[in-house]
């Protein structure tokens, strides 16, 4: 077989790195190049620099260091026995691909992860070695995401995370029994130990920097991870409740889900259903009300239907609105804030425009029009000055009056 | 023809810019214009080339130095002009905006904070709303001129490389946004050309230049190809969605983004692309049969992987429904396909002379196979075996895991390495699982073993030991049974 170009190694190595759904280059510590040698910074808020037509977007050069790899996940394109292209990068040629791209402005740096070669430890190592040649060598200044392998060891995992802004070591799957059937080499005892001890580094380093101001920052973005909906059965109820354990056992600063999604040369044990691109946006929609809206896990489970999984046809806010009548509606010019933002239609923006406005006038309909996005969505939830919603609230077929109109179809 | 640019006609003051995002300008201008008491429907805002710039061509310079003195003085005694943080920042960012009102409505909202100093507050109020809009859109203009800017490299005369783009910002941008190039690329050498003018960063010193053209800025770089390459592949065929990619990435940035033309084949590319992989992989949806009898059935019909098209027949497992034990080969050999019967060539004779001096009764076992069909090659008009490939072992699990359901047995013997990968989905070195259960997702057991040809196979000394081995594994799995 012909070594393959450098082009041809980007297309499968890139290629093989799209199923990880994390791109985002966000909430690093600041930091710019000036009276540096190198280029880069970051500045807080993340950049997506283009969008791909699967409404993804591109902010750092996602790609792996090889796809070969010892291990045998059902549900993962460069599993050992998938019958796919395999590549190789050296440590160098990854750093000149992001320093080429970055100087161009097409990235905000770089998102690298790799199958397991070898062992773990020297996978970790490599990857390690990319991050220190751009950090030392460079003086790099962009954002690095390095994935860290949890098998591998602490100081290696440490070192990473000296280098990168953020670490992230994947869950893979909500349940234990799945991830036993669905990844046999993986253990999940394992992945929450590594997680523990990034997220004790993490701490550790921050109160160090309390008190000396050149102690070594340790990934100052965080840790991340990402569930794969959908490949074993667990329902969305079981999904939030991992979520919010991670979120709350580990100090995560995201949990990322991806709709498992056919892959070429897929193994024979995955599901032949795929599971619905919108289950995955009900799942980050039921992570915000988590996050931003006051909502407790359990909460968020209420609003689920019978089989534990949230409708696909409304959002989560308005399916628990639904349910909890009683709580509404609410009245613009008096409600707590942590009221208001139950409130289907009204997000954190509107929530804060409302409570500045009501200041200084009394609500009505009309001006809570100018606050949001959409009244119609907002009105049977709601009392202002001049509007209460004495029968919407009631009646039974609410639901079908606010679900999103079921497009028709045309004559064939 | 005279030069009055502060016209002071009536009382009404026209104020002329010297340049579009001049804010600091505006706020010197402003400030003196409250302290006089003078409304905002008695001023006018003018900027360089806009409406009612009748003097533009006469010089701004000459003509501003003049018209200060045609300025009303502020008393000396007036008071300070007030203005909220919030309505500054918002100011600083909304003068910047292309519509040509903007610093009337900044000045009308000024004039309304003198009397109203909380008035930012008020969301509800159109003007303030008006004012957060232009911000926010200005805010966005600059957004993407952060994400969309393209560096091209030039190599200049001293051979350094230089870096140049061609960018087209809807708002007067580009002065504010210098800065965070700087930022970025302190240590290289760059220029953004753009029709509202052009910023210059020689790795030292800021310098600003006039509008430029699209002409002059360079027209390739060999590393757009490399990034194509990449935009093209990170792209996931399986999920296509334009419109949430077309409300970031609007087309009006386009023309200027090297990625963007590979859009339309993508897209296009993208529905065909996704059948094939279903195709390839994934099967369509289908129940798990709920009994032996619908397996039987179904492998029959199963045409998952190629194995089956070779006009084979399909060999079902055979034994009681509930059977305690499984015990599952490889695949049915040539005389396995004729009889329709697992496990009954010469691997079979063997297995079955071992199984009774083991004293496990395979009428009471359930026995089938890990690949329900014949693979083989012909050779001359022999039909030789050949090993399944994983992928055919993993899509034929569809039957085992089903045969498991339906039977339940207790406990699985798998004969060589792939009837275990069969079960555990996975691959498993034989030497080293041999010789001690490994428990399963529903309760059972498995045990590993060598595959029955594979003492056939060897010679001598290697046979008396492994056929050893393979008797003492039988011995171990019997005395698990009679522990049950």
């Amino acid at each position: 077989m012909s070594v393959p170009t450098l082009r041809q190694k980007l297309e499968i190595l890139a290629d093989a790195a799209k199923y990880d759904a994390s791109c985002a280059s966000s909430g690093t510590a600041k930091k710019n190049s000036l009276g540096g040698k190198g280029v880069g910074s970051t500045e807080g808020m993340g950049i997506c620099h283009a969008y791909a037509p699967d409404g993804r977007c591109i902010s750092l050069l996602k790609i792996l260091l090889t796809n070969h790899c010892i291990f045998d996940c059902h549900y993962c394109i460069n599993r050992k026995s998938s019958n796919v292209a395999r590549a190789r990068f050296t440590p160098q040629e990854v750093v000149d691909l992001t320093l080429n791209f970055y100087r161009r402005n097409y990235i905000e740096g770089l998102f690298l992860s790799s199958g397991i070669v070898r062992s773990a430890n020297h996978t970790m190592e490599q990857l390690v070695e990319v991050a220190r040649i751009l950090r030392e060598e460079h003086d790099f200044r962009g954002y690095i995401h390095l994935k860290t392998i949890p098998e591998a060891d602490a100081e290696i995992i440490h070192l990473a995370g000296l280098y990168a802004d953020r670490v992230s070591i994947n869950v893979e799957l909500p349940t234990d029994a799945g991830l036993t059937r669905l990844a046999p080499d993986k253990n999940a005892g394992q992945i929450e130990g590594a997680m523990g001890r990034t997220k004790a580094r993490i701490i550790e380093a921050k109160d160090e920097r309390k008190r000396f101001r050149h102690a070594p920052r340790f990934a100052p973005a965080g840790q991340s991870t990402q569930m794969i909906v959908g490949a074993d059965d667990a329902n969305d109820t079981a999904i939030i409740g991992k979520a919010s354990r991670l979120y709350g056992a580990f100090g995560l600063r995201r949990v990322y889900y991806s709709a498992f999604s056919p892959i070429p040369d897929a193994s024979a044990v995955l599901p032949l259903k795929r599971p619905p691109l919108l289950r995955e946006h009900r799942l980050y929609q039921s992570d915000w009300l988590m996050r931003f809206y006051g909502f407790a896990p359990g909460e968020v489970a209420d609003a689920a239907e019978a089989d534990g999984n949230l409708p696909l046809d409304i959002d989560p806010k308005l399916a628990w609105a639904l349910k909890f009548r009683e709580s509404f509606p609410v009245d613009v010019n008096r409600a707590a804030k942590e009221q208001l933002l139950r409130v289907p239609g009204l997000g954190t923006t509107a929530v804060a425009r409302i409570i500045a406005a009501r200041r200084h006038r009394t609500l009505r309909l009309d001006d809570v029009a100018q606050l949001t996005a959409s009244i119609a969505k907002v009105r049977p939830f709601i009392c202002a000055l001049d509007w209460r919603p004495t029968l919407l609230t009631d009646r039974a077929d609410l639901r079908r009056l606010l679900a999103p109109k079921q497009e028709q179809l045309e004559l064939f | 023809m005279r030069v009055m640019p502060y016209a002071a006609i009536g009382a009404h003051y026209a104020i002329h810019l010297p340049a579009p995002d001049d804010f600091a300008f505006w706020r010197e201008r402003a400030r003196g214009l409250v302290q006089c008491d003078i409304p905002p429907d008695r001023v006018s805002w003018i900027e360089p080339g806009g409406i009612g710039d009748l003097f533009a061509s006469e010089g701004r310079e000459t003509s501003l130095a003049r018209s200060d003195k045609r300025l009303p003085v502020p008393p000396a005694d007036a008071p300070p002009v007030r203005a909220s943080q919030h309505f500054l920042t918002l100011a600083r960012r909304a003068a910047l905006h292309s519509d040509p009102a903007r610093f009337r409505l900044l000045y009308q909202t000024l004039w309304r904070l003198q009397s109203n100093p909380r008035l930012m507050e008020d969301k509800a109020d159109a003007q303030v709303r008006r004012i957060e809009e232009l911000a926010k859109s200005v805010r966005r203009d600059a957004h993407k001129m952060h994400a969309f800017v393209r560096f091209r490299e030039v190599t200049e005369e001293d051979g350094t490389p230089h870096f140049v783009a061609w960018f087209e910002p809807d708002h007067h941008i580009v002065r504010a946004e210098a800065a965070f190039f700087m930022r970025r690329f302190a240590n290289m050498r760059w220029s953004i050309l753009t029709p509202r003018g052009s910023v210059h960063w020689d790795g030292e010193t800021m310098r600003e230049g006039p509008p430029a053209r699209i002409e002059d800025a360079p027209g390739g770089d060999p590393v757009e190809d490399l990034w194509r390459s990449y935009y093209a592949s990170i792209f996931n065929p399986a999920r296509l969605k334009v419109s949430a990619m077309l409300s970031e990435m609007p087309k009006k940035y386009w023309k200027n983004l090297p990625e963007a033309a590979l859009i339309p084949q993508l897209i296009a590319g993208a529905q065909a692309r996704e059948a094939a992989m279903v195709k390839a992989g994934a099967r369509e949806e289908r129940v798990r049969p709920a009994s032996l009898a619908e397996v039987t059935q179904g492998i029959a019909a199963c045409r998952d992987c190629l194995i089956a098209d070779c006009g084979t027949r399909a060999v079902a497992g055979e034994g009681p429904e509930r059977a305690a034990l499984m015990i599952v080969g490889e695949q049915p050999g040539d005389q396995e396909d004729l009889a329709g019967r697992p496990f009954v060539g010469p691997a079979g004779q063997v297995l079955d002379d071992h199984l009774a001096r083991a004293g496990i009764l395979r009428s009471a076992a359930y026995v089938t196979n890990a690949v329900k069909h014949f693979k083989f090659t012909w050779k001359g008009k022999l039909r030789l075996h050949q090993s399944p490939t994983a992928k055919e072992i993993d899509t034929c699990r569809w039957w085992l895991e089903a045969e498991r359901a339906a039977v339940r047995p207790r406990i699985v013997l798998a004969l060589g390495a792939s009837a275990a990968r069969g079960i555990l989905g996975r691959t498993v070195s034989v030497n080293q699982v041999r010789g001690r259960p490994i428990p399963l997702d529903d309760g059972a057991e498995l045990w590993v073993t060598v595959h029955p040809s594979y003492l056939l196979r060897l010679d001598g000394a290697a046979r008396d030991e492994q056929t050893a081995r393979f008797a003492a594994d039988l011995a171990l799995v019997r005395e698990r049974q009679a522990a049950d």
